[in-house]
């Protein structure tokens, strides 16, 4: 089976360039969609399953480096393989640090040809050794639950890596203590402490504290790096909870975690990239 | 207008060394004052030598300590910063503290003197009235002088770092303006997209290359003018868009709107650049179907006003600060620097359906007296704080 790409490039004549060149470089691959935004490179993704998506890193919307996150988030657990992502970029010395450290792989722009069809080399050698280990996998013991043959867990591993090493965005001076919230022409002073979890919707974030729902406007990766970090949690890309709001962790067959809180009724569900922080002491 | 001073930029370990050197130099005065006295008194020149460097030191030692303690502590006792010109505490302080210092000083000295000599001369507090006099303006004159000679040395020191700090700063300014014109992700961007064109289209690949290239060109020349001419201000921005037309495609449009009798009006060149640069960045980028940028001139009496409005995503949330880039913050302060009052610059929400920001920048009008550029470059003050 021929490879199938995405490419997701808000530039138009680069998202053309990119496809001509790799037409030339590797005439077998197959460019399943070109996207001009983050939203629709993972709505596409997710609906064309390509094995190889080239990711801009600036784009509208949402970062290619938010796509991918989203795509390791959102994947499903039916055994497709999760794409080889290739971020690009223009300039982002800081990026291409962690892109290194996380085992990236990424081309800069303009793209050389050279470092174009090391790319491609790189990436069919993978493929190739997917399709085997999967083969062999299925011929073994007829299951493929005990190798990682879809790469998606070796695709987490390599997203956490990189959120991990991401450089802290300009260090607020101090965390937040109340979340003003507007409610007609009042302003409602929300204490920190009183937040249960916080939760993206589009453009705003909902506040839930244990008696009430506030929104906000702002969104979620603005209001982040405001919140103390070892005290509110990342569980999800659009979900950020209280840690001492959590009563319970379960972790279910297929290793999904769920939480249970202390003062909502609502049941979270922690995203593969953050399941690896519930774990008991 | 942010004023605060930097604090003695000079390290504090330099202090003692400097601290060793003026008492080295009162060593030397010492002399100098022996072998005045010699002259005129009975005393072998030994003597002479040891009451007038114990008694020089000990008054420097007073007051150059009182001084340093009293500098140290001005800002806490009258709430006003502490004077960064070679710690001073004015000169009421000063006097006091010299006279002091004499007296004390002159006690002290004459007391080690006559430990060291054996001999027994009278001090300040053991002498009649008009020897003590006599004795303490001998004291007082090279005490004040010393005082004043230190003085003038720190004040000049203290001026030249000033002035070194200030041009300093002033590069540091002309740099970070300079690569916010040239931002990399900008550059590399256009390069890559003129890379594409080459193969597809040479001869937009040549507009788009003489754009860049008018561009690079008024970036790097753009800091050393003083003014420009708005007519010459628009057509850098039109090069600018122009290289983000191509970059972006149908997402973004733009237009001018430049009333002929204002083209000759002077402006600071790349007043307008980061304000254009804000809209595309934080309004056009993230959006998906992009939008427009309307860049129009106009005239209200003896103002010119220049208004940058884009169709992008607005105002972000309300956590937002007011974009704490460098480039907006830098045209708020070229226009305090250069203007004061009579300037100004806002940024608000659009408040018409269409959405987006509007900008708008309000200077005196004035005109170049000759078509073209300001005739005399001034050398444009950049702020320094």
């Amino acid at each position: 089976m021929p490879a199938r790409a995405l490419i997701a490039e808000d530039e138009p004549l680069l998202a053309a360039t990119l496809q001509a060149e790799l037409a030339k470089l590797w005439p077998e691959l197959e460019i399943a969609a070109v996207v001009g935004d983050g939203e629709s490179a993972v709505e596409q993704t997710l609906a064309l399953r390509p094995e190889v998506c080239f990711l801009d890193i600036r784009m509208p919307e949402m970062s290619g480096l938010e796509a991918a996150q989203a795509l390791a988030e959102d994947w499903p657990d039916d055994g497709t393989s999760f794409p080889l992502v290739v971020f690009v970029t223009a300039y982002d010395q800081y990026a291409l640090q962690a892109f290194e450290r996380a085992a990236f792989d990424y081309v800069l722009k303009p793209v050389e040809p050279v470092r174009l069809a090391r790319t491609c080399a790189r990436l069919r050698e993978a493929l190739a050794a997917r399709s085997a280990a999967s083969g062999d996998a299925r011929t073994s013991d007829g299951t493929t639950s005990t190798a990682d043959p879809a790469g998606l867990a070796g695709a987490v591993e390599q997203l956490r890596a990189l959120l991990a090493s991401a450089p802290a965005v300009a260090a607020p001076a101090e965390p937040l203590r109340v979340i003003q919230a507007g409610i007609g022409n009042a302003i409602h002073m929300v204490p920190i402490d009183d937040v249960v979890y916080f939760e993206a919707a589009d453009k705003y974030v909902r506040v839930l504290t244990a008696t009430r729902e506030y929104l906000i406007r702002v969104a979620l990766r603005e209001l982040l790096p405001r919140l103390d970090a070892t005290r509110f949690w990342q569980i999800h890309r659009g979900t950020v909870v209280r840690a001492e709001a959590i009563a319970s962790a379960e972790r279910d067959d297929s290793g999904k975690v769920t939480l249970r809180l202390q003062g909502r009724p609502e049941k979270l569900v922690v995203s593969r990239l953050h399941a690896h922080r519930f774990r008991a002491m | 207008m942010d004023t605060t001073r930097v604090p003695d930029a000079r390290p504090a370990t330099h202090r003692w060394p400097r601290f060793a050197r003026r008492g080295v130099r009162v060593a030397g005065a010492g002399v100098v004052i022996a072998t005045c006295l010699w002259a005129l008194l009975p005393q072998p020149f030994g003597t002479t030598l040891v009451y007038s460097l114990c008694i020089s030191l000990m008054t420097w030692l007073i007051i150059d300590l009182s001084r340093m303690a009293v500098a140290s502590r001005m800002p806490g006792w009258f709430g006003k910063p502490a004077s960064s010109d070679g710690k001073w505490p004015g000169w009421i302080w000063m006097l006091f503290i010299v006279v002091v210092g004499a007296v004390f000083g002159y006690a002290a000295g004459n007391e080690i003197g006559n430990r060291l000599t054996g001999l027994n001369l009278p001090g300040p507090f053991n002498s009649n009235l008009r020897q003590m006099l006599a004795l303490l303006v001998t004291a007082l004159v090279p005490a004040v002088t010393i005082t004043y000679f230190f003085q003038s040395r720190e004040v000049i020191a203290a001026q030249k770092a000033e002035v070194e700090r200030a041009e300093r700063q002033a590069a540091e300014q002309q740099l970070k303006l300079l690569e916010s014109q040239l931002e990399p992700h900008m550059l590399f961007n256009t390069l890559a997209n003129l890379r594409a064109l080459i193969a597809v289209d040479p001869e937009r690949a040549q507009a788009m290359l003489d754009r860049l290239i008018a561009f690079l060109r008024a970036s790097l020349a753009g800091s050393r003018v003083g003014a420009q001419t708005l007519a010459l201000e628009f057509d850098r921005l039109r090069d600018y868009l122009a290289l983000m037309e191509i970059r972006m495609g149908p997402r973004l449009g733009a237009s001018f709107t430049l009333p002929a009798e204002l083209a000759g009006a002077l402006v600071p060149p790349f007043l307008l650049q980061p304000i254009v640069e804000n809209s595309i960045k934080h309004g056009l980028e993230p959006k998906r179907e992009g939008g427009r940028i309307e860049v129009t001139a106009g005239r209200d009496g003896t103002t010119l006003v220049v208004r940058v409005r884009d169709t992008g995503v607005g105002a972000s949330g309300a956590l937002a600060p007011t974009d704490g880039g460098f480039g907006l913050g830098h045209v708020h302060e070229r226009l305090a620097t250069l203007y004061g009052a009579a300037a100004s610059f806002e940024l608000v929400p659009a408040d018409d359906p269409r959405g987006g920001m509007l900008a708008t920048v309000r200077l005196p009008y004035a005109a170049a007296p000759a078509a073209g550029v300001a005739p005399t470059p001034m050398s444009m003050p950049e702020k320094v704080s």
